[in-house]
C-alpha cells in the first residue's frame, strides 16, 4: 500500500513544473550566495580626511591612515562641513579631522589633538573604522616619539603597546584553532546546510499535506481504509529522500566553491542529518495539523524561521544575547544542529564529543512526532 | 465604485476570517523589533574560558592574570586543563572558544578560529584585559577625541528597525496579495469573478486595498514600538518617512500581483515569493550584513531589490535626520521601480484562464 502511495507522491512531485528545479537549483544558489553575502567582515570603510593644517606630520599621519589597508578615501573634503555631506550622503563612513596647529603642536612637544567623527547607524562599521583609526594614531604616536629621541631604544609592536628597553615584556600571542584562513563563508557554510535540509524536509511536506487539506483531497484518502500512518509516511519519504539528495548536493558545491570537506567525515553529517530531518518533519506535522490553509501554515513557518533561525546563533553568536534569548535559543533544534554541523566540518568533532547535542536533536525528533500524532485528527 | 467597495469588503473578510493569520500579522512585527532590537547582537560577550598551566607550581602573576579575565564581562571561567590534549576537546565539545596557556615569559591565548570574527574579536579583548600586565602605557601625544554621530550608545536596533520595516511591509504586501490571487486561481473562483461584469482592473486593485491597509497598520506599529519602546527617535521628518514608506508598499503590491500572474497554484506562489524575496531581501538589502562588504556581483545585484532602497532612505530619514535632498536618489529609484513593477504587472495579468 505505501509503495503505491509513494509512487503516487513521486509522480505528483515530478510532474509540476517548478518543485524539482526549485529543490535542485535552491541549494546550490543558497551554498554560493548566502555565505557571501552574509559577510561580517568589516572592509571598504570609507574615510574622508580634512586636513586644516598641511604640515608634514599631518600629511604623513593621513598617509599612514590611508596605507593601513583598512580604509578607502572617498571624495575630497575642504572642510568639516564637506565631509559631514560625504557623511550624508553614504559616501565616508568616518571624516578624520587634523586641526591647524597640528604639526606646530607636535613639534614644540605639547599635546595635539584629531577628530574623529563616525558614523555609527551601523554600530559595528562606524565603531571598528573608529578604533582602527584610534589605533594608528597610537602608532603614530609612538613613531613621533621614538623619531624625537624621547623614547630611545623602544620597539613598536604595531598594536600602540611599545615595550620599553630592558623591560621584560609579557608577550600575548594569539594562536586561532580550524579555520587557518579565517574565512567567515566556511563558517556559514554548514549552517547554511541546515537551513536547506529544513526547507526541504521539513517544510515542503506540511506545505504538502496542508494543500491537499485546503483542496479536500484529504478527505478522499481519511474514507480509503489506508492507514493514517502509511498516509503520512507516504507524505514524509519523498521529502526525506529529496533532502538527503540536497545534502549530498551542498556537499560537492561547498568542495567546489569553498574547498571546505568535513574533517569528521561525511558518515556523521549523514548521521546528524537523519535526526535532524526526524525532528523538523516532525515539526512540519504538528503545523499541519493546525494550520487550515497554505496561507496560515506559511505564516506559521515564517513565524517560526525568523524566531528560532535567528536565535540559534546562525548570524550572530548566542553568547552575546541576553539571557532570555539565549534560555530560548536552547529550545531551537536549529541551535543544536548548527552546532553539531559546524563543528563536525571544521573542527573534525567525533561523535562522543557531541554525544548531548545528538541526544537533544533525538528529543526533539520524539517531542515533535509524539505531539504530532497525538493531535491528528482523522474528521474535523 | 459599488462593485469596488463590495469587492474591497470581500476581500477584508477574507482576512478577518482567518483569525490565525491575523494574529501573526500583527504580532510578527513586534516579535521582530524584540528580537533585532534586544536579541540579535554582534557583541561578543560570556566567553566560556578555560586555562592551562603547565607549571606544577602557579606564580602569582599568573593567578592575578585568571582573575582579570574572568572578572571581565566578556569571559567565564569554566576550569582548569590538566594535559595539553584537553586544549582541542574543549573546542571539538563546543564547551569553551577560549584557551590560556601560561608560559614562562608570557601566555598564549589559544582560540576557537572556526567562528573567525568572535575569534579575532574576544582575543583582541583579551589583550587588552591583561594590557597592564604586558607594559606601561606610552605618553600620549596625540589625543583623538571621537564623535559617534547619530547613534552615540551604538545600538543595534538603530541599524535593522529600517529593515524590518522593508521586510513586514514586503511580506504582507507582496506574500500576501501574490497567494490570495493565486489562491482564487487555485479554487477556480478566478473564472467566477472573470466572467462577470467586474473590470479585471476592479478585482486586482480591490485585491490590493486590505493590505494596504494592514502594511499602514503595522508601520505604526513598528513606528510606535521603535520610538516609545526601545527608544529610536524620529530624528527626520514624519511626513517623508511615510510618503517613503508609500512608495515603497506601492512597489510591492506590484511585485505581489507580478508573481501572482506568474504563478498558477498557491505553493509556486509561495515558494517564489518566500526564497525569491524574502530570502534576498534578508541577505541582499543591507539590512543585517552591510552591502559595501559583499562581493562585486552581489552589490550590483543588490541593486535591483527595492528594500536596499527603502531600507537607505529610512535610515537617512530616521535615524539620520536628512530631509528630501539627501534621498532624492532612493525615492527616484523606488518610484520607476513602481511605475514600471505597476505597468508591467497590470500587463501581464491575463484576462483568460488557460
Amino acid at each position: 500500500m505505501l509503495l503505491y502511495l509513494l509512487e503516487k507522491e513521486f509522480k505528483q512531485f515530478f510532474r509540476n513544473s517548478f518543485l524539482p528545479r526549485f529543490a535542485l537549483m535552491f541549494p546550490i544558489v543558497a551554498i554560493v550566495v548566502f555565505p557571501l553575502a552574509a559577510n561580517f567582515e568589516i572592509k571598504n570603510i570609507g574615510i574622508s580626511i580634512v586636513d586644516n593644517d598641511r604640515s608634514e606630520p599631518s600629511r604623513r599621519l593621513a598617509e599612514k591612515a590611508l596605507s593601513s589597508g583598512y580604509f578607502t578615501l572617498t571624495g575630497d573634503a575642504r572642510s568639516y562641513g564637506e565631509a559631514m555631506a560625504l557623511v550624508e550622503g553614504g559616501k565616508a563612513d568616518i571624516v578624520l579631522e587634523i586641526p591647524a596647529g597640528f604639526g606646530r603642536d607636535l613639534e614644540r612637544g605639547g599635546t595635539a589633538r584629531v577628530m574623529i567623527s563616525a558614523n555609527t547607524v551601523n554600530g559595528m562599521r562606524g565603531g571598528l573604522g573608529s578604533s582602527y583609526l584610534a589605533g594608528i594614531i597610537a602608532d603614530f604616536n609612538a613613531e613621533t616619539l621614538r623619531e624625537s629621541g624621547k623614547l630611545a631604544g623602544v620597539r613598536a609592536t604595531g598594536t600602540g603597546v611599545i615595550a620599553p628597553s630592558g623591560y621584560e615584556a609579557v608577550a600575548f600571542s594569539p594562536l586561532f584553532r580550524y579555520n587557518p584562513l579565517m574565512k567567515y563563508t566556511v563558517y556559514m557554510v554548514p549552517a547554511i546546510m541546515c537551513m536547506i535540509l529544513t526547507m526541504l524536509a521539513g517544510f515542503l511536506p506540511a506545505l504538502n499535506i496542508v494543500g491537499e487539506k485546503e483542496k479536500g483531497t484529504i478527505e478522499q484518502m481519511n474514507v480509503t481504509p489506508v492507514r493514517r500512518g502509511a498516509f503520512i509516511l507516504s507524505k514524509l519519504i519523498p521529502y526525506w529522500v529529496l533532502g538527503f539528495v540536497a545534502l549530498t548536493i551542498t556537499f560537492v558545491v561547498a568542495w567546489l566553491a569553498y574547498s571546505l570537506v568535513s574533517l569528521g567525515g561525511y558518515a556523521l553529517v549523514y548521521l546528524f542529518a537523519s535526526v535532524f530531518v526526524l525532528a523538523m518533519s516532525g515539526f512540519g506535522l504538528v503545523l499541519s495539523n493546525y494550520a487550515k490553509t497554505l496561507q496560515q501554515a506559511m505564516f506559521m513557518m515564517f513565524f517560526f524561521i525568523i524566531t528560532f533561525v535567528l536565535i540559534s546563533g546562525l548570524y550572530t553568536p548566542i553568547n552575546g544575547m541576553p539571557s532570555w534569548a539565549r534560555a530560548l535559543s536552547a529550545l531551537s533544534p536549529l541551535r543544536y544542529m548548527i552546532e553539531s554541523l559546524r563543528a563536525i566540518f571544521l573542527k573534525g568533532s567525533g561523535f562522543w564529543e557531541l554525544r548531548w547535542r545528538f541526544l537533544a536533536l533525538l528529543a526533539f525528533a520524539a517531542f515533535f512526532n509524539g505531539w504530532a500524532v497525538l493531535s491528528y485528527r482523522k474528521r474535523e | 465604485m459599488k462593485e469596488f467597495s463590495a469587492f474591497v469588503k470581500k476581500e477584508f473578510s477574507h482576512i478577518v476570517r482567518d483569525r490565525w493569520t491575523m494574529i501573526i500579522l500583527l504580532v510578527l512585527p513586534i516579535v521582530m523589533m524584540v528580537l533585532f532590537g534586544y536579541a540579535i547582537t554582534t557583541e561578543v560577550r560570556n566567553i566560556g574560558m578555560y586555562v592551562f598551566d603547565p607549571n606544577p607550581n602557579p606564580n602569582a602573576r599568573d593567578a592575578a592574570m585568571v582573575t582579570e579575565l574572568s572578572s571581565s564581562e566578556y569571559f567565564v571561567m569554566k576550569g582548569y586543563l590538566s594535559s595539553p590534549d584537553d586544549i582541542d576537546r574543549v573546542f571539538r565539545e563546543g564547551r569553551g572558544q577560549l584557551v590560556v596557556v601560561f608560559g614562562a615569559d608570557g601566555a598564549q591565548l589559544v582560540a576557537d578560529g572556526s567562528d573567525p570574527n568572535t575569534a579575532v574579536t574576544l582575543v583582541s579583548y583579551a589583550q587588552s584585559v591583561l594590557a597592564r600586565f604586558g607594559s606601561g602605557p606610552l605618553p600620549t601625544r596625540i589625543v583623538p577625541e571621537v564623535k559617534l554621530l547619530y547613534n552615540p550608545q551604538m545600538k543595534g536596533a538603530y541599524s535593522t528597525v529600517p529593515g524590518v520595516m522593508g521586510m513586514i511591509l514586503m511580506l504582507i504586501c507582496a506574500m500576501m496579495t501574490s497567494i490570495s490571487i493565486a489562491r482564487e486561481k487555485e479554487k477556480g473562483t478566478m473564472e467566477v469573478l472573470l466572467v462577470s461584469p467586474v473590470r479585471p482592473l476592479t478585482i486586482i486593485l480591490a485585491k490590493t486595498v486590505p493590505y494596504l491597509a494592514l502594511s499602514c497598520v503595522n508601520l505604526a506599529t513598528i513606528l510606535a514600538f521603535s520610538a516609545f519602546v526601545i527608544g529610536i527617535p524620529i530624528r527626520g521628518s514624519l511626513a517623508l518617512l511615510l510618503f517613503v514608506s508609500l512608495v515603497f508598499i506601492a512597489v510591492s503590491l506590484a511585485i505581489g500581483l507580478l508573481i501572482s500572474s506568474v504563478a498558477e497554484t498557491q505553493l509556486a506562489a509561495l515558494l517564489a515569493s518566500g526564497m525569491g524575496l524574502m530570502m534576498p531581501v534578508i541577505l541582499l538589502s543591507g539590512m543585517i550584513f552591510p552591502i559595501e562588504n559583499m562581493p562585486a556581483v552581489l552589490r550590483v545585484l543588490s541593486n535591483v531589490i527595492p528594500a536596499r532602497w527603502y531600507i537607505a532612505a529610512v535610515r537617512k530619514i530616521m535615524i539620520m535626520g536628512l530631509g528630501p535632498a539627501a534621498v532624492a536618489r532612493e525615492l527616484a529609484v523606488l518610484v520607476s521601480m513602481a511605475v514600471a513593477l505597476g505597468a508591467l504587472s497590470l500587463g501581464k495579468f491575463k484576462i483568460r484562464l488557460e
